[in-house]
């Protein structure tokens, strides 16, 4: 308690990264224009893919329905833009090269005003009516995961929670659109948590913001009514703190058990931008359509924040904001979580929280051949779920899968990314890891 | 946009600046000051014995490894390799055994094992462990530090060709017009004599002993800047020292007489160097927290068990090389606590 109490709220490991935030920090949120044509892949989040609405050559309206959710985990599509459906055919999206999607072709000559919703007052809505409203919104989670938010917020009775916890750490170097949304959004933020908390029926709210946004924890603070069971703790900035389990353990002192969920100790955990996005959309009766990305790098001409209409290709991203140089690699989410994307038709989706741009520089500084393991032991005091990849790892060169399962807590790791980044060796431990897993589930399956 | 490549890697895409080459760079730099300290004390020889070990270790590392050993010369583990062996030698060694130490080094301690991160056992002590057994008298032969003609002349003993035995340093040593040199070293001395050599000179490294383990001092300041920019794990010379005095103390209150002071247990003999920069050799040593204080403490005890009660007056090497051996065993019992897991069974 007292080592906690001169450190901060934090957890334990973890790594310092060089937190690249200057460069987009301060720049205010703006609306990138309308690309021609807009990518909505049917199955941008976990779970079932939509079903479409629509035929091609349909005219949709912005905010229209375009496809409806398959039961209860599954989301529908409204249409970011008015404009003509021109396809239903598999497109490449962040999930994979060809996945189904529709393809709208944007008008432009409309203005592009939202043709549909109905306002309402969701804080005077029963539980139930409330979670089907949110499903209808479309939301899902924003900060990377994109898991359906009614699914999250539907906590059975059994499960005894008591706290929503919002994460607002956005610990991933480069990623700023959270800070922004916070400084910006702060009504709809707070309205956001309002709603969720009577979806959820805790009784209250705690949100969680690295020290190093000390100006949206000051505007959280000014924006919070006397009364609102709502309270803003400042936690250390240190990657991965934004992770759900070193969160809750760094905010509420909680330990998620091992392959446990928050909901176990009584916690639900959401992002500062998806409460935000319900803040604004459910008292408007709107679906989701567009989203704030951070655009970022040092490949980048005009960094930014950006409102874009989801469904934007990264090539127009590219395009408009500048990117410079002949190689590049261009990452959805921010570098240590980011996945680089294969092609530039790549659309944003609800999860996609930034696009960042590497040139060859950084590529080239990255791009070091792995040696052997020296057993130097950084990754073991780097690791935040205190696992042991160097064992690890050594066991993954041996193709020893299930010792590393049983006695390692293979599934333990999620992926952040620490060791790798701390490896003086330069062993790609994470890839090891997702790959040992994916070979394990196949052989489960 | 066309005319882009595109490149595809796996997160993260981003890196600590640390890679090995660096920590090993840091490594020498840390070991230079020992070495320039250890020729000012003991002279032309020592050099010469310094720079043939280390050729001698780049040599052999080059044409064992193949591909790796490149490697090795390249991130500069041949060299540390090289440079401790040659610390842990009698100043005066026969430079022809110094080559068959590092040979042993290279050859049995690192490639039989696979090359660099393979090697359970500190490649060096292997090296040493090696000469102690070939060459009894010549690894136990000492000379004094500060000789007047350290700098206009090598001891014969250092030049002395293969399988013929040295002759002549007697006369050699008494040239050096040294007071009261009596041949052996503050351990053997206190094990033999019963002798306490003065704190100062252990300090600062005037006393007899191998090339590089006297300078106490010299030695927990180089390792001291090597912890500080985390290039060696604080805590494991700091577990041998706590083993060292957990062991000596309770000795030295029993029987003041027969049991030496902690400090002076501390900081003679290869105690300093073996804690700063053979304990601490990463890759013979745990990478579990509490394995690695486990395995420091052991390498204490050990180290005092052996000077009091064994044969020898040093122990340090064995203690070192015994819990290299062990660490795989240490490792297993000390795995981390995941993230979560209940701290005791309920
Ligand atoms: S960080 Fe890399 S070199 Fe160090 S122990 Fe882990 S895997 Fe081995
Ligand atoms: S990627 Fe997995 S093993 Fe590596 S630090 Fe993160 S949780 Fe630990």
């Amino acid at each position: 308690m007292i080592l906690s109490f001169l450190r901060g709220h934090t957890f334990s490991h973890g790594v310092r990264v060089a937190h690249h935030k200057e460069q987009t920090a301060s720049r205010p949120i703006r609306r990138l224009p309308f690309p021609e044509r807009l990518i909505l892949p049917l199955d941008p989040h976990i779970g079932k893919p939509a079903v479409p609405l629509v035929r091609r050559g349909q005219e949709v309206v912005r905010g229209e329905p375009i496809a409806r959710a398959d039961g209860w985990m599954s989301l529908p599509i409204h249409a970011p833009a008015t404009g003509r459906v021109v396809a239903l055919e598999p497109m490449p999206t962040p999930r994979g090269p060809r996945r189904p999607a529709i393809v709208l072709e944007v008008d432009p000559a409309d203005t592009q005003e939202m043709g549909w919703g109905e306002p309402r007052d969701p804080l005077a809505m029963d539980r139930e009516t409330l979670i089907a409203a949110i499903q209808e919104s479309g939301l899902a989670g924003l900060g990377g995961a994109a898991f359906p938010t009614h699914v999250k917020l539907s906590v059975p009775p059994e499960q005894r929670v008591d706290t929503l916890l919002i994460n607002g750490c956005e610990c991933e170097p480069y990623l700023t659109c959270d800070h922004r949304i916070m400084l910006e959004q702060t009504d709809d933020l707070v309205t956001g948590i309002r709603i969720a908390m009577r979806a959820t029926g805790v009784q209250e709210a705690v949100i969680g913001v690295e020290n190093n946004k000390p100006d949206a924890v000051a505007a959280i603070r000014a924006g919070l009514r006397e009364e609102d069971p709502i309270r803003v703790v400042v936690v250390e900035s240190k990657y991965p703190q934004g992770a759900e389990k070193m969160l809750i353990k760094a905010a509420l002192g909680r330990e998620v058990p091992p392959g446990g969920i928050p909901a176990q100790v009584g916690v639900v955990v959401n992002n500062v931008g998806t409460m935000a996005a319900l803040g604004h959309l459910l008292p408007r009766g709107e679906g989701l359509v567009e989203r704030v990305i951070t655009v970022a790098g040092p490949a980048v001409r005009r960094p930014g924040n950006y409102r874009v209409a989801l469904g934007t290709p990264i090539e127009f991203i590219l395009r408009h904001c500048g990117f410079e140089g002949k190689m590049g690699e261009f990452i959805l989410g921010g570098p240590m979580m980011g996945s680089a994307v294969s092609a530039v038709e790549t659309p944003i989706t609800k999860g996609t929280s930034g696009v960042l741009m590497l040139h060859e520089r950084e590529i080239e500084a990255e791009s070091r051949p792995a040696e052997h393991c020296i057993r130097c032991g950084r990754c073991v005091e780097a690791c935040p779920m205190h696992l042991n990849p160097c064992e690890l790892g050594w066991l993954a060169r041996k193709r020893e899968y299930d010792t590393m399962a049983e006695r390692f807590h293979l599934m333990d790791c999620f992926e952040c990314g620490c060791c790798s980044f701390v490896c003086p060796a330069s062993i790609p431990l994470v890839q090891y890891f997702r790959i040992a897993k994916s070979i394990l589930r196949e052989q489960a399956a | 946009m066309s005319g882009t490549r595109i490149e595809l890697r796996t997160a993260p895409h981003a890196h600590a600046p640390v890679d090995v080459p660096l920590i090993m760079r840091h490594v020498i730099y840390a070991l230079l000051p020992i070495v320039a300290w250890s020729v000012w004390l003991f002279g032309l020889g020592t050099l010469l014995l310094i720079l043939t070990v280390t050729a001698t270790a780049l040599a052999t590392e080059r044409l064992l490894g193949g591909e790796g050993g490149e490697r090795s010369i390249r991130d500069g583990s041949a060299v540390i390799t090289g440079l401790l062996l040659a610390l842990t030698l009698p100043p005066a060694f026969p430079l022809w055994m110094g080559v068959v130490a590092a040979v042993a080094a290279i050859g049995l301690g690192k490639m039989l094992f696979g090359g660099l991160g393979m090697n359970p056992l500190n490649p060096a002590l292997v090296g040493r462990a090696f000469v102690q057994a070939a060459f009894p008298a010549s690894i136990t032969t000492w000379i004094p530090p500060l000789g007047a003609e350290r700098f206009t002349s090598v001891a014969p003993s250092t030049l002395a060709p293969p399988f013929l035995r040295p002759e002549g340093l007697a006369e050699w040593i008494a040239d050096q017009r040294v007071d009261a040199f009596t041949g052996a070293t503050p351990l053997g001395l206190f094990k033999f004599d019963g002798v306490i050599t003065p704190l100062r000179d252990l300090l600062a490294g005037t006393t007899a002993g191998s090339a590089g383990e006297t300078p106490a001092l010299l030695i927990v300041a180089c390792g001291l800047y090597l912890a500080f920019r985390r290039f060696l794990d604080w805590r494991i010379p700091l577990a041998v020292m706590a083993g060292v005095v957990l062991a000596a103390g309770p000795l030295h209150l029993l029987d003041a007489e027969r049991f030496p002071d902690p400090w002076f247990m501390l900081l003679s003999g290869g105690l300093m160097l073996g804690a700063w920069f053979m304990a601490t050799d990463m890759v013979g040593s745990p990478v579990t927290p509490w394995g690695v204080l486990i395995y420091g403490l052991l390498i204490g005890l050990l180290t005092v068990v052996i000077r009091l009660f064994g044969g020898l007056s040093e122990g340090v090497m064995y203690a070192i090389l015994l819990a290299n051996a062990a660490t795989p065993l240490i490792e297993r019992l000390t795995q981390p606590r995941v993230f979560g897991a209940a701290r005791r069974k309920e």
